[in-house]
């Protein structure tokens, strides 16, 4: 019915997801005295154009700073917020994509699903192919259900185990693939009676235990404290390794991104502003954003407190409201400062285009693009 | 004479459910024009730490015992109008954590940093107006920005502020508790640049309190190392962070990503940290110390010179 063997599917077989040109643009109320002198709505442009495509077991990270769009991007993906423009391709395991299909999606050749093309009603079995985990530990786990009810939910909702037995199985394995063991004494606690990293451990097993194919890791170690972050992050890996989740890590900080991710993209003002193989990013970054990022990070080294840090960025990230023209970065980019007179036509002017500077690893910025 | 020495502090809150043992017999100084780190994570008392030096412990907290002697005065024992007129703000004041929410959203930025000037200094209104504009120039903000108010700022603007406020009568100690957490990176370094400049152009001495060793070693000259209400380890930074001693230091030093060198497996502390209304005996850190031996979880490890001025309370070091 909706495989079509003979065309070729927009995903390779290697690929879980693609985004092309994502927008996500929040509008803003308008005054009646605006609205009646006929000014264009305003949009707060959240994500404003990023492409990427995601390999599987791949943990692909997106840096920024808060408001740069990193967690909309995650959010919509999960279909948490409407995607305004754009593509976002994923792969689906077959008896999703029948789900789908009774429900009126359209099913692509290789059991592709655009996500923004699924209609509302078809979210929830989208559900079992893509999760999140959230921030804030303390916030995100519900404290009137004890940890059984927790993961019990998604079992129920998905009609994954039908009996209460084969639930409770489920659970228990769960659990103790991320170590709250004996399972039995975790299952009847509540939230409050666990440690922020216990937390996290419960909103990851509610995550896997529906098996999606991608989780979204929106800051999942950024509340915690710096004792207990490597222990999440050993979690993650051991769970890529046993189910094969590919991961979309969110996050802020660039030392954590080096040790979880396979690749880096940095992205500020809604859009990406350097793609790269992790390492080679924080080893030989190019554009001036993503330099800065990097010689703003604490190190535990006393002799940092003996000179002042060498920053290469002036104020602060401006509103999504009010993008700058042209480049994004240029009000704060130190490089364009000094050299004005050369670059006054393009940085101020132009958006600069994402290219190729070696394999693999892409920027956008004038000081590289030829003119 | 050091600027601060605190001795023997305890500070416990009186709850319900029990005593909890949140500071529980720390000593330290500070000398004029240094910078202590007080590390740790959280539940470990490092910011009641900081509320007891303000003589201020958070209710249902008191100060127990022990003495914090501010310029050869003991103000432990001071009373509370004293306190307000002679210490706070202009001996010792704070910067406090999530400054973001310290601000009163319903007054402008200039007329809450000119309060303390007029209450506590002196000032007249005219006066106080100039001073907050010098105030704002030196945390490197726009003078202007004293007639807005705090929902017009960024995260880091508003932390300016604060700053601003804590430095507005000159106080020669301020206690900064987390200030730079809620920030993002660049920001927290701009903020850390602020402070380093505040530190050596101004001379002030400083408390600095952070879960983060990475963020501390930004500016602390000396470390206190605290864990389940203690001190386990105290030294000066180029020690501690280069030599450190304690289970609990080192394996808190490796469990930071680090952005250089090879990619080492991170470390973490297994366990959690211990319920301070009912600590485990002996050293607080044996149930999650990989070196635990004989004597740590039957008695109390003391505070040991394992060199000139760097102390470790832990059994592996101490003769017996």
């Amino acid at each position: 019915m909706m495989e079509k063997v003979s065309e070729k599917s927009i995903l390779a077989p290697d690929e879980v997801l693609k985004v092309e040109n994502l927008k996500v643009w929040f509008p803003l109320k308008r005054g009646i005295g605006e609205a009646l002198r006929g000014k264009p709505r305003r949009y707060v442009r959240a994500v404003d154009g990023i492409s990427f495509t995601l390999k599987e077991k791949e943990t692909f990270c997106l840096v920024g700073e808060s408001g740069c769009g990193k967690t909309t991007t995650g959010k919509a993906i999960m279909r948490l917020v409407p995607i305004t423009d754009g593509k976002v391709y994923v792969k689906v395991p077959k008896e999703i994509a029948e789900d789908l299909w009774v429900l009126g999606t359209d099913i692509l050749p290789g059991n592709v699903v655009d996500l923004a093309q699924v209609p509302d009603r078809a979210i929830k079995p989208l559900r079992r192919v893509i999760q999140m985990v959230y921030q804030d530990p303390y916030a995100s786990l519900n404290p009137r259900f004890t940890v059984r009810q927790i993961l019990e939910e998604p079992l129920m909702i998905h009609g994954i185990a039908l009996s209460r037995e084969e639930r409770l199985e489920i659970i228990a394995k769960i659990l103790e693939t991320v170590k709250l063991v004996p399972p039995e004494e975790f299952m009847e606690r509540y939230p409050h009676q666990l440690s922020g990293g216990q937390r996290q451990r419960v909103a990851f097993a509610r995550a896997i235990i529906v098996n999606p194919k991608i989780t979204v890791a929106d800051e999942p170690v950024s509340m915690l404290d710096v004792s207990i972050r490597a222990e999440i992050l050993e979690l993650m890996e051991e769970l890529k390794e046993r189910f094969g989740v590919t991961y979309i890590f969110i996050t802020h900080d660039l030392a954590v991104a080096r040790y979880i991710c396979d690749r880096i993209a940095v992205m500020y003002l809604g859009k990406f502003v350097e793609i790269a193989d992790a390492r080679r990013l924080i080893e030989n970054p190019l554009h001036p954003y993503t330099k800065a990022l990097i010689a703003a990070i604490p190190e535990p080294d006393p002799e940092n407190r003996k000179h002042y840090r060498n920053l290469r960025i002036k104020g602060e990230v401006p509103s999504a409201v009010n993008i700058p023209p042209g480049c994004r970065f240029h009000p704060r980019c130190v490089d364009f400062e000094e050299r004005r007179k050369e670059l006054s036509e393009y940085c101020p002017v132009k958006e600069p285009p994402l290219i190729e500077i070696e394999k693999d690893h892409y920027v956008a910025c004038w000081l590289y693009a030829k003119k | 004479m050091p600027l601060l020495e605190v001795r023997n502090l305890k500070t416990y809150y009186y709850t319900l459910s029990g005593v909890v043992k949140a500071v529980d017999g720390v000593s330290f100084t500070v000398e004029r024009g240094e910078t202590l780190g007080i590390a740790g994570e959280s539940g470990s008392g490092k910011s009641t730490v900081a509320f007891s030096v303000m003589v201020m412990p958070p209710p249902p907290g008191r100060i127990v015992s022990g003495d914090i002697i501010l310029d050869g005065e003991n103000i432990v024992k001071m009373k509370e109008s004293e306190l307000r007129r002679k210490i706070r703000w202009k001996k010792i004041s704070m910067v406090f954590q999530g400054a973001m929410n310290a601000l009163n959203p319903v007054y402008t930025i200039g007329y809450q940093i000119a309060e303390p000037l007029i209450l506590h200094g002196g000032y007249t209104k005219k006066e106080a107006e100039e001073r907050v504009k010098e105030l704002l120039e030196m945390v490197g903000l726009d003078p202007t920005i004293a007639k807005r108010y705090p929902h017009e700022l960024s995260g880091g603007q508003k932390q300016r502020v604060v700053i601003a406020m804590a430095l507005a009568l000159e106080p020669p100690l301020v206690i900064a508790d987390e200030p730079t957490t809620a920030l993002d990176v660049v920001v927290q370094a701009q903020i850390m640049n602020l402070l380093k400049k505040l530190k050596w152009e101004k001379k002030i001495s400083m408390i600095f309190i952070s879960h983060d060793l990475a963020v501390i070693a930004e500016v602390a000259d000396k470390i206190a190392v605290m864990y389940g209400g203690k001190i386990v380890e105290y030294g000066p930074a180029d020690k501690v962070y280069t030599e450190p001693k304690h289970p609990y230091t080192r394996l808190l030093l490796k469990s930071i990503p680090r952005l250089r060198g090879p990619i080492e497996k991170l470390e973490y502390i297994p366990g959690v940290p211990p319920d301070l209304r009912n600590p485990p005996p002996g050293c607080r850190f044996h149930p999650r110390c990989p070196y635990r031996f004989d004597p740590c979880d039957k008695e109390e490890p003391p505070l040991i010179e394992v060199e000139k001025d760097h102390y470790v309370a832990c059994w592996l070091y101490a003769k017996r």
